[in-house]
């Protein structure tokens, strides 16, 4: 490997390692949370309401909504990991650390996204096991399910970062995940088939990014989606392509860094 | 070899406050440099602009000849920097921070462990390895962050008013570690507001005022230039009669203490020799300012009153 290369790799690796400890170290902030709230969800959706809803496409509505429940875990904390992350760095000063040092910005995105995605993935497997305890899950489509989680955690972990480039204040990094990022997922299919909508809120629910991964997920689990999966990577790669260029940019012009 | 070339550089911040005039500064690999002013003076701009957390308007800035625009990577490998606010997370353990900021600089863990260990033990926070650094003294704060600095084995090592804060005997003690930098080949770069640290420990020096530099030299021939020092003088026995000092330039503090003002050419044994024909018993002698503080005082107003 060229020399250049493997000090990229050590100093992305360096990040990813720091950003896994983080999260594991502040366990009670960021994976438990997640845990008991999704357990609530498939309690009370799942369990005392979902038992009076009958089935959805087939299969029962605890079964139905567990691909959604673990792709809205997965969004949210690939989401706020980095937010949060990133934003206490800015706001100690120690991102300074960084930026003194030879590391390039695409290996800092990397880093930070990667590490991301990382909680993503974890807490997506902690709902995975709690689902486990309601319903059986069957995996119809290994590959869509595996990409399909990769490609949502990181698309959501560049949001995050991008937002925390642009936040001057704590609040800013609450602003998107509660105005934006929480309404997407409720109205992205999670807790039901948008073919119980009217025609125009269909056509409406079909703007949202989250509808197609939700869906594309479930699909690989369930085998039934509402939108044609390959329209779903289509768009999650153009959007990661659209913000990784972006985050980019950002970097290269210092927004919320340098003066 | 050069270790900085700095040529033409200029900042001027978005809200139109000029920081930066036209800096043109070098030095030399091996040196200990000081770069003093007052506050306010663009010492830390430039810093900033060396370590890339700020844009510079114009100019070229070259470590050990990479330059910081075309060849980035490779000149900020060079540098290590322990900045003048504490700047790392205060959740993470000592030794984390050190391990991953050699990984910054693409050194792999099990290289950078035992570095990170050899640093914790001669910077005295060996016990303290892992602690949360919040939890850390001021004084071991400003260590780990000189610890932090080295940790990748730079070239140039900038301090930002490394001692700030800092009680006598730690700061001595800094000295004496960084002095032991240097000889070993690391260049320094050093701004502080304790001019006789500066004094102390550098060879050459710049002072940089309202964005400008107003002197560029060695040490010795700056502190050369200096005609006049005055000398407080403390006296065995109180001095009572006032008359008996007559023909001498003095100004009496107190009973004890007198302060006299010598120019350069005159020397000390004449002044010594006329107190003892006169009785007068000297128990210590100090400079009233320190030497560099005398010289640095009337260089930052000239400019002033030029403008």
């Amino acid at each position: 490997m060229n020399h250049r290369y493997q000090l990229h790799w050590i100093a992305f690796s360096t990040i990813v390692t720091r950003e896994i400890r983080r999260f594991l170290r502040i366990w009670a902030q960021t994976l438990l949370p997640p845990a008991i709230t999704m357990t609530l969800y498939f309690i009370i959706f799942g369990n005392l309401i979902g038992s009076r809803i009958g089935e959805m496409d087939g299969f029962s509505y605890m079964e139905y909504i567990a691909p959604g429940i673990i792709m809205m875990a997965i969004i949210n904390n690939a989401y706020s990991n980095v937010a949060s992350s990133f934003f206490s760095a800015k706001f100690q000063n120690h991102i300074e650390e960084l930026m003194v040092s030879p590391v390039p910005n695409y290996i800092i995105l990397a880093g930070y996204v990667a590490g991301g995605a990382a909680r993503g993935l974890f807490v997506g497997l902690i709902v995975t096991l709690v689902s486990l305890i309601f319903t059986k899950l069957t995996v119809q489509h290994i590959g869509i399910t595996i990409s399909m989680v990769f490609l949502s955690a990181i698309m959501f972990a560049l949001g995050g970062f991008i937002n925390a480039l642009y936040a001057r204040s704590f609040d800013e990094i609450s602003i998107i995940p509660t105005f934006v990022l929480t309404p997407l997922t409720y109205l992205g299919g999670v807790f039901y088939s948008i073919s119980l909508l009217p025609e125009f809120w269909q056509n409406i629910s079909m703007l949202n990014p989250v509808l197609y991964m939700v869906n594309a997920f479930r699909y690989g689990l369930l085998g039934v989606s509402d939108i044609p999966v390959a329209a779903a990577f289509a768009i999650i790669l153009l959007f990661i392509a659209a913000l990784t260029t972006y985050a980019l940019y950002l970097l290269h012009k210092g927004t919320g860094l340098r003066n | 070899m050069k270790a900085l070339t700095i040529e033409h550089l200029n900042k001027t911040y978005r809200n139109g406050f000029e920081a930066l005039k036209d800096i043109n500064l070098t030095v030399e690999e091996g040196d200990f440099f000081a770069l003093l002013g007052p506050n306010g003076a663009g010492k830390s701009t430039t810093i900033s602009i060396l370590t890339s957390l700020v844009t510079k308007s114009s100019g070229s800035v070259k470590i050990f000849d990479a330059d910081l625009d075309s060849q980035m990577e490779l000149a900020k490998s060079y540098i290590g920097l322990v900045p003048q606010e504490f700047n790392f997370n205060g959740f993470e353990q000592v030794k984390h921070i050190l391990v991953t900021q050699a990984g910054y600089y693409g050194v792999p863990a099990k290289e950078a462990e035992p570095r990170a260990d050899a640093l914790l033990k001669q910077l005295g926070l060996w016990e303290k390895r892992h602690t949360a650094s919040r939890s850390l003294s001021g004084g071991m704060k400003r260590r780990l962050m000189i610890a932090r600095a080295l940790v990748h084995n730079p070239r140039l090592l900038i301090l930002d008013e490394p001692t700030a804060g800092v009680d006598i005997e730690l700061r001595r003690s800094m000295w004496v570690f960084l002095r032991e930098i240097n000889q070993r080949g690391t260049t320094i770069i050093l701004t502080t507001h304790y001019l006789e640290e500066a004094e102390n420990l550098c060879r050459n020096i710049a002072i940089i005022d309202k964005g400008r530099i107003v002197e560029h030299t060695d040490m010795k021939s700056l502190l050369n230039r200096l005609d006049k020092e005055t000398f407080v003088l403390d006296l065995l026995e109180p001095l009572t009669d006032s008359s008996i000092l007559n023909g001498i330039a003095y100004h009496q503090v107190d009973a004890n203490t007198i302060e006299v003002e010598l120019h350069r050419q005159e020397g000390l044994n004449g002044l010594f020799s006329e107190l003892t024909k006169r009785g007068i018993k000297v128990g210590s002698m100090k400079n009233k300012v320190n030497r560099l503080e005398e010289l640095f005082l009337t260089l930052v107003e000239r400019p002033e009153s030029a403008e």
